[in-house]
């Protein structure tokens, strides 16, 4: 009689990666009903388009690599990646810029990297980063908010924005600035002026009108995983903390060469999103609590850095990118102290121990 | 309320302590066979002492622990040892290794066991003794020799000794069941240990919360003494020896050290029963808790099972359904491992066998790729990051693997537990650490061989001096010699002598090689001493240092020796030198028979006959004492040498008989006129008496070096009479015969490549220049 021969442990947690997927799709969902709510239905057709678009993508890739397409495409990674991708996105961008990023954040991204597991850099932000150096008119045109429409606007209805995304129809009217566009623009007010003569600002609460409260969902997702241990708070919290900070410093009193306000930059544009969606990416990020601690420092700190003296209104895409990079230099020097050990050691210190 | 640290990382796995809990304490029937494997502890296998057909009762020693780091072995039923063979081992590689066998007779008898009142009376050298005579080891699982972890070192007082209740792995419940059952014997068990660890300041019992019953009777048991009983919360791996003393103490164990440095000792809760009844009661361990848990089976609980109770066995008797059987574990669900098959023996350690359901533990899923979601990180204890661990490993990074101290993994499995990706890193760490091991065995090994041939280099050339120097020495002599011979030409017997004595002994070494290596034995030998003093020192483990100093001893024993035969070999040059009648270059060495033979014979012929005569027989007696002690022994034992040894003692009467009448004979003072023999091969083989008549005809079988000092002397004393002329004709051929022998040794070292083709040259060479002195001698002198 020959039994089974197995490793230990033979008992087994509960969780699979699917699992974790599962939850990450399921916490997008505040966030994403606050878009539709203030822009429209061009999030959700963003988010269906250019999660199916990755799931194609991945398995085309795999059937090439010869890998089985089903084990792999279970682990919702690619669908995650999508999905994310279609949050970032404009809504109602024309249907090739889906194509474009989803085929790139996939394919370019992810598996010439090794796939799953193997790639250094966020496969949704690579494809969000390639569309706006090469498409930038299309990638800035958001739509605006509901609260900001002129008297007899509706919003754009879902046959219509089809229309537009696969025909290019023309949609009446329907683009806006974002808060963060906005206050970039502006060199000459006050910020109490801005916001004043802004109906952006002056239809919100904190900071941008829709803006503020799709920031909210996203934030409300965040801590629904947190909850769930999907990640620890490191990432996320050193980041916002790093962005508070930046802000607070800059404030400069509401001067026309302000930095704009804490609440600004905390509940505009993918802030959060980026907090808890993009930066939390385990694959492309730092491993421990100390390295997760100074990788979302740095994302904070350039995200402000980018926003307020580069040349791009948001910046989560290249700070996640660029704190990507900074990663496995972050892993070396940031190993925890070892039970047993009086100190943590460098991952390259040699020994013959 | 005691402080309680709370340790980094940990899971909850299900518990499943229930599922054999809910029938008693229970045995089962005896076994017809036991199997006791020679090693299931940690250190050497122990030593069988009983043999194939012995019967042997319960209790009795069957095998003994070899060394301090091991353990004995102890039947645990009355039976006949059946075998002693190689038997699957329950172990990870479920390889065979060496067992004793033991055929139960039913009868389970068992030796008288001594028991003893006022045990705590005893010193704790004979309590550590008796825990040692008892074969006990961890019961917890690593199965460390008890009595070693008694015995720390005297400069580590131990202030805390943790008695270890806490059995986090899911399922298991025997130390639970022994707790609820043997409070009392717990508590006795933990005062004893602690006793023999110096009374600590803190004798501390720690106990998860999840067995309120054992907790509520042992702190029941502890009541007015100094023991704390402590519970914390649930979760694995909690009752890891490193991460329990983090627990009650806050304190670390430093990397690769013991518990014992930081002066904490912890013992199983088992063990301590075990150890109280050892010296109570003089019981060995030969029985012990185990839970036998698992959906596969009808019945779950726990039993007291003897040691070497097949597995199989057990399984019968609770009703087990191989089909049903997802796998069969010796130990839990988290550390235990699969055995493939179940005819293997329940050993010390020993406290689980699951056998689950295919829904109760199903075969794990297929590994994904690793998301890196740091899952694992947040569930190790150690503070690892498992999965850059995972990564490196699969890189074969031993480097940066070694910098990520996976040498501090604990293998306790929680990062596979929870990985989502179902990656079974324990495994890839198992495998990445053995082959660290083998790397270092490997570089240990190199760096010897490496010192190994340095050490050779050195000496090559240091002989390659030597042999210079010789050389040129001898270059020197040969000169000299020449130059007496050009002065007195009789002097060219000394050399003729020397000559054949050299040839007689082609191989000899020289006395001066000879003092140089015994000297350089005995310098080793002290450096070797030296070095282990130093690591004996410094090493600090226990175990560690009996190793050092066992082998301490034995590098005294060689220093001694080698001393011995330098002062031997320098004393005897002395008596050597004295009798430098016959051949003044012969080498005289303490290992050599015939140099020694020549010595002994030499001493003998300074001695008067008529004392020597005495010593002869005084030899002779003595031999003639064993010959006769032997020979009753033959005869008592009716061997066929019986008849050879009494011929050989009838000679030896005869022999002393001869030599007494000479000694009488000697006596009168006629005979001591009678000329001495030149030589004599005493050592060759035993002559009756000393002849008293020349060398030249010998009775015995003579040795080679007496017959060419014989054949030297004859040769030069004809060479003495001889002409001139004649002498020198002698010489010419004599020493055209030795180059033809020189030549044809030398091509054959050539074509060997031999390592003294230098020497043969020279030799040759050296030849060759004498023969043509020779020859222009002879012409000189026509
Ligand atoms: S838990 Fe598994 S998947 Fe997650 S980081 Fe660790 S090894 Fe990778
Ligand atoms: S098995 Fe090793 S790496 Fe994994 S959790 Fe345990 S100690 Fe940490």
């Amino acid at each position: 009689m020959a039994f089974m021969k197995a490793s230990s442990p033979h008992a087994h947690g509960i969780t699979s990666t699917a699992d974790v997927m599962q939850q990450v799709l399921l916490a997008t969902i505040p966030g994403l009903l606050a878009l539709s709510y203030f822009f429209g239905p061009g999030s959700v057709i963003n988010v269906v388009m250019c999660g199916f678009t990755a799931v194609l993508c991945e398995a085309a890739v795999l059937k090439l690599r010869r890998r089985p397409v089903m084990f792999f495409l279970q682990d919702y990674s690619a669908l995650v990646t999508g999905v994310l991708l279609g949050l970032a996105l404009p809504p109602y961008c024309p249907w090739w810029i889906v194509a474009i990023g989803t085929g790139s954040a996939i394919i370019l991204a992810k598996h010439l990297y090794g796939g799953m597991g193997y790639n250094p850099f966020n496969p949704a932000m690579v494809g969000y980063v390639i569309l706006l150096i090469s498409f930038p008119v299309e990638m800035t045109q958001w739509a605006a908010p509901r609260t900001v429409l002129a008297e007899g606007q509706q919003l754009v209805g879902p046959l219509s924005g089809l229309g537009h995304i696969w025909f290019d129809l023309p949609l009446d009217g329907y683009t806006g600035a974002t808060p963060l566009d906005l206050f970039k623009q502006n060199n000459s007010l006050l910020v109490e002026h801005l916001y004043a003569s802004e109906p952006l600002y002056a239809t919100a609460r904190w900071a941008g009108a829709g803006w503020e409260w799709v920031n909210i969902g996203f934030l409300l997702g965040g801590c629904y995983l947190l909850y769930r241990k999907i990640f620890t708070w490191h990432t996320p919290v050193s980041m916002l903390a790093a962005i508070f900070l930046m802000s607070v410093l800059f404030y400069d009193n509401g001067s026309s060469n302000s930095g704009g306000s804490p609440w600004l930059h905390l509940l505009s544009g993918a802030t959060m999103l980026g907090a808890f969606f993009i930066a939390t990416d385990p694959v492309s990020s730092a491993v421990s609590k100390r390295g997760r601690l100074i990788y979302g420092a740095g994302i904070g700190i350039l995200v402000y850095v980018i926003r307020v003296w580069g040349n791009y209104p948001d910046a989560v895409a290249f700070a996640v990118l660029l704190m990507n990079i900074a990663a496995p230099f972050i892993d070396y020097y940031t190993v925890p102290r070892t039970y047993g050990h009086v100190k943590a050691r460098p991952a390259t210190e040699k020994s013959d121990k | 309320m005691t402080k309680i640290w709370t340790i980094p990382g940990g899971v909850h796995p299900e518990e499943r302590k229930e599922q054999s809990l809910q029938l008693p304490l229970a045995e089962i029937a005896l076994p017809k066979e036991l199997v006791f494997p020679l090693s299931q502890h940690i250190g050497a296998p122990a030593d069988p002492v009983v043999k194939v057909g012995e019967r042997v009762l319960g209790g009795q020693l069957i095998a003994a622990a070899h060394g301090i780091f091991s353990a004995a072995i102890h039947a645990s039923t009355s039976g006949t040892v059946s075998a002693i063979e190689e038997r699957p081992l329950p172990h990870p590689s479920s390889m065979p290794g060496e067992c004793i066998v033991i055929e139960a007779d039913g009868e389970d008898e068992h030796i008288a066991y001594q028991a003893c009142e006022d045990y705590m009376q005893l010193s704790k050298a004979e309590m550590v003794k008796r825990v040692r005579a008892a074969g006990i080891t961890g019961l917890g699982g690593a199965s460390f020799p008890t009595a070693v972890k008694l015995n720390p070192k005297s400069n580590q007082p131990v202030d805390t000794f943790i008695l270890n209740g806490t059995e986090c792995e899911p399922y298991i419940t025997a130390d639970d069941m022994l707790m609820q059952t043997r409070a009392a014997d717990v508590v006795l068990g933990a005062e004893l240990l602690a006793h023999i660890l110096g009374d600590p300041e803190r004798v501390v019992i720690g106990i998860e919360d999840n067995k309120p019953k054992a907790i509520a009777a042992v702190t029941e048991a502890a009541k007015g003494k100094a023991i704390e009983v402590v519970s914390f919360p649930t979760k694995y791996p909690s009752g890891g020896e490193k991460q329990l003393i983090q627990i009650l103490t806050g304190r670390e164990v430093p990397s690769r050290k013991l518990p014992a440095d930081i002066g904490v000792v912890v013992q199983n809760v088992g063990t301590a029963v075990a150890a109280y009844e050892a010296l109570r009661f003089g019981k060995p361990l030969i029985q012990r808790i185990t839970t036998v848990v698992g959906e596969a089976l009808d019945t779950q609980r726990n039993i007291l099972v003897r040691l070497g109770t097949p597995v199989a066995h057990i399984l019968a008797e609770h009703g087990f359904q191989a089909k049903r059987a997802s796998r069969l574990v010796m130990g839990g669900p988290m550390m235990g491992f699969a055995l493939d098959t179940p005819d293997v023996p329940v050993v010390k350690s020993t406290n689980c066998i699951l056998a689950p359901s295919k829904t109760e533990l199903p075969p794990a899923a297929p590994a994904q790729a690793c998301i890196r979601c740091g899952m694992c990180a947040e569930a190790c204890p150690a503070s690892l990051l498992p999965q850059q661990l995972y990564w490196y490993a699969q890189a074969e990074d031993f480097d940066r693997l070694k910098a990520h101290n996976i040498g501090d993994c604990i293998e306790c499995g929680a990062c596979s537990f929870v990985c989502p990706s179902n990656i079974p890193l324990v495994q890839y760490y198992r495998a990445a650490k053995g082959t660290l091991r083998q790397m270092d065995i490997e570089r240990q090994k190199s760096d010897r061989s490496r010192q190994r041939f340095e050490f050779r280099q050195e000496r090559i050339a240091r002989a390659e001096a030597e042999k210079e120097a010789k050389r040129l020495a001898r270059k020197k002599a040969a000169e000299k010699a020449r130059q007496q011979q050009a002065d007195k030409p009789g002097a060219a017997k000394a050399d003729v002598v020397s000559a054949a004595l050299a040839s007689a002994k082609p191989k000899a070494i020289s006395a001066e090689d000879e003092l140089a290596k015994l000297q350089r034995a005995v310098a080793s030998a002290q450096n070797r001493l030296e070095k282990l003093q130093q690591k004996h020192d410094e090493s600090e483990d226990a175990a560690q240092r009996d190793k050092f100093s066992a082998q301490l001893k034995q590098a005294a024993l060689r220093l001694q020796e080698a001393q011995a035969k330098l002062d031997a070999r320098q004393a005897i040059p002395a008596p050597a030198e004295a009798v430098a009648g016959v051949a003044a270059s012969a080498t005289t060495d303490a290992n050599d028979p015939v140099a020694a033979a020549i010595a002994r014979a030499q001493a003998k012929m300074s001695m008067p006959p008529a004392e020597k005569l005495q010593a002869n027989i005084d030899s002779l007696q003595q031999r003639l004492a064993k010959a006769e002690a032997k020979l009753a022994a033959a005869r008592a034992n009716d061997g066929d040498t019986v008849a050879a040894l009494q011929a050989g003692v009838d000679k030896m009467n005869e022999k002393i008989a001869a030599a007494k009448q000479e000694l009488a004979a000697l006596a009168a003072p006629t005979a001591a006129t009678k000329p001495e023999p030149a030589a004599r091969p005493t050592a060759a083989a035993p002559s009756p008496a000393v002849p008293p008549v020349k060398a030249a005809p010998k009775p015995e079988k003579p040795d080679a070096a007496s017959v060419a000092i014989a054949k030297a002397q004859q040769r030069a004393a004809a060479l003495a009479s001889m002409a001139p002329r004649d002498k020198l004709h002698q010489q010419v051929k004599s020493l055209e015969g030795r180059l033809e022998k020189a030549l044809e040794r030398l091509a054959k070292a050539e074509a060997d490549n031999d390592d003294n083709l230098d020497a043969f040259r020279t030799g040759v060479e050296k030849t060759r220049a004498r023969l043509q002195q020779a020859r222009a001698e002879l012409e000189s002198e026509q």
